[in-house]
């Protein structure tokens, strides 16, 4: 028999109490597991962004397209290094629910403003010589078996194609990786002139503008410039950088950040009080026992050790199975979600930082009960019992 | 302090404060326990017999006085000091019997060897002796709800000799038990003092369980006022 046997004896001497406590602890680091990933994985595409990489929209929404002829207006602004505009295809392949991100793009100055998505050389001479040519990220084509070469038919949910249908016929000619190997690689681009001639509509407008400075200083004055240059046009823009514009993006759906903080600490709090409540409950009614155990020659510090030991241990117990079913459940929405949140992966900062929150609730909610248990004065104990 | 002298009250009062009013419960109290004694204490309710027990054991404080175990003083010794002191020197044995409940017999036995540093192998070794000595061996797997109120009694009084100690101070042992089965328990005290050299102090109302002990000390109001040897 050890200090360990006698704190599991102790945890476990109401099973039923045990396993509700364990379970209030495993609810709350479900929901905190697979929230703070989600909120990494919305993240990343914020955190990804470069510095000097600023995006031109309708001012109107993002959905709204810009006339072909900002593309040159733009490029002429001072402090503007490259700029290139994408559309929007709204690709997917064989199923609609293999939704992939696909964009048309001028294509020498999509690879000079995302020069960080990088080509081989003669993969890159091939794509721009190859009107049909399609550029696919790595992840893309790892997860359907693509090859340099292959015919690969896309179709969009949004345009249809002049000869009927709504499927393109792309040749894979180049496939990038970039340079930050965490970065989503999941999308394609291919020529805007092929989508020009092609679509029934939409080849007339552009879908946005993206564009580099010279430097990160410039960005705001940029900006200005831009927006001031078409402001009381038709077609007004709005220019922030990319990084601004994904964090509104995200927060279109809501102040994500607040929700999470609402939520984890909402639950959190609930926690903390109900396994508080519990401990000190659990450790009261062992009085008379800790009394006996200090009669015997048991010493403060160690019964305060093996009291904050039992919450720390219930703490990890209900927090690590927890964390581990948020696991499971991300991977299982990855399966099916993948596409739209490439990064949806709990990595080791978001487990050593739950492992620090289940720590610091063993420790909060074991604290009193083990301070009260190094206080207490076996005459009194006895007295009371 | 002679050979045979094992504990020594010198002086020791103890009073406390409740509310605006100052009890006291001895005063300038003295006695000297001889190793191999087996003392009864008696005397009314609220006569202070517990307190004197807990103090013999180091759970309670005198307000003055000094107290001496075995040709050291002990009563100005550190919380720490007092608790490794009780570990190594007293056993305990309670009215309710006070056993772990998620505990076997076993394992309750064991507890007080943990503060030792006998290996698991001795640690086992002394537990069966101990269960043995109180004629439980075969209950040793036990847990104290599957025993009755005599068989927990013995398992606390294997608990409380586990260790080897000096002394044993019981606190109305047989509070809660029959008479055939008190009687059994005083037996296996006396067995102790007899022919294990153990000494005992023993808490009682029961004037029964007092014609064990070797001798009856009756207290009253803080004072011993009478002596009594067990024929």
């Amino acid at each position: 028999m050890s200090d360990f046997y006698l704190i599991y004896k102790n945890m476990t001497r109401k099973p039923l109490r045990l396993f509700l406590t364990c379970f209030s602890i495993f609810i709350a680091f479900l929901i905190f597991g697979t929230i703070i990933t989600f909120k990494s994985a919305l993240d990343a595409g914020v955190e990804m962004s470069a510095d000097n990489r600023l995006v031109v929209f309708n001012r109107i929404n993002f959905t709204v397209p810009l006339p072909e002829s900002y593309f040159h207006k733009v490029a002429a602004v001072e402090g503007v290094r490259d700029v290139t505009h994408l559309n929007w295809f709204g690709g997917y392949y064989q199923e609609p629910a293999n939704i992939i991100s696909v964009m048309a793009v001028e294509p020498e100055s999509y690879l000079d403003v995302y020069s960080d998505q990088l080509v081989p050389p003669e993969q890159r001479e091939a794509w721009l010589r190859n009107r049909q040519g399609i550029l696919v990220g790595q992840k893309l084509a790892e997860m359907y078996g693509w090859k340099i070469g292959d015919r690969v038919p896309i179709s969009s949910n949004i345009f249809s194609h002049r000869d009927g249908g709504q499927t393109w016929d792309f040749v894979v000619e180049g496939i990038f990786h970039n340079a930050d190997a965490q970065a989503d690689t999941r999308m394609a681009v291919f020529h805007y002139k092929y989508f020009q001639e092609t679509a029934t509509f939409g080849g007339d407008t552009i879908g946005w503008l993206t564009l580099t400075t010279e430097d990160a200083s410039l960005n705001e004055q940029v900006a200005k410039t831009i927006d001031a240059m078409f402001a009381n046009s038709p077609y007004e823009t709005d220019t922030s950088t990319e990084k601004a514009f994904s964090k509104a993006f995200i927060e279109q759906i809501g102040n994500i950040g607040l929700i999470i903080f609402g939520v984890v600490f909402m639950a959190f709090f609930t926690i903390l009080v109900v396994v508080g409540n519990t401990m000190a409950l659990a450790i009261r009614e062992r009085t008379g026992e800790i009394a006996v155990l200090k009669t015997l020659g048991f010493s403060s510090p160690r019964i305060f050790r093996m009291v904050l030991s039992e919450s720390l241990l219930i703490a990890l117990l209900g927090g690590l199975s927890g964390l581990a079913m948020a696991y499971f459940l991300l991977e299982g929405i990855k399966s099916t979600m993948g596409q739209f949140l490439p990064n949806l992966i709990m990595d080791g900062k978001i487990v050593i930082q739950a492992v620090g929150y289940m720590l610091l609730l063993g420790i909060v909610t074991g604290l009193l009960p083990a301070l009260n248990a190094l206080r207490l004065n076996i005459v009194t104990a006895f007295n009371r019992g | 302090m002679p050979q045979d002298v094992l504990f020594q009250l010198k002086g020791v009062s103890k009073c406390f404060v409740k509310g605006k009013e100052k009890i006291t419960i001895f005063e300038d109290l003295d006695l000297t326990i001889n190793r191999g004694d087996f003392i009864a204490i008696m005397g009314p309710s609220g006569s202070g017999k517990t307190t004197l027990l807990n103090m013999l054991g180091g759970v309670d404080q005198p307000s003055a006085g000094e107290i001496w175990f075995d040709g050291a003083r002990v009563d100005n010794l550190s919380e720490g000091a007092l608790t490794r002191w009780r570990a190594r020197n007293i056993g305990f044995i309670f009215q309710f019997y006070n056993l772990m409940p998620m505990l076997n017999a076993a394992r309750n036995v064991e507890l007080p060897l943990l503060l030792t540093k006998l290996s698991r192998a001795q640690r086992k070794k002394h537990v069966e002796t101990a269960l043995a000595l109180v004629g439980l061996s075969d209950r040793a797997k036990h847990m104290p709800g599957e025993m009755s109120g005599g068989q927990q009694q013995r398992v606390a009084i294997a608990r409380a000799i586990v260790s080897d100690p000096q002394l044993l101070l019981c606190d109305e042992p047989t509070g809660d038990l029959d008479r055939t089965t008190a009687d059994e328990v005083l037996e296996m005290l006396q067995l102790l003092n007899r022919e294990h050299g153990k000494t005992i102090v023993m808490v009682t109302h029961d004037p029964a369980a007092a014609k064990y002990a070797k001798q009856t000390l009756h207290l009253d109001k803080g004072k011993f006022v009478q002596r009594e040897l067990v024929a």
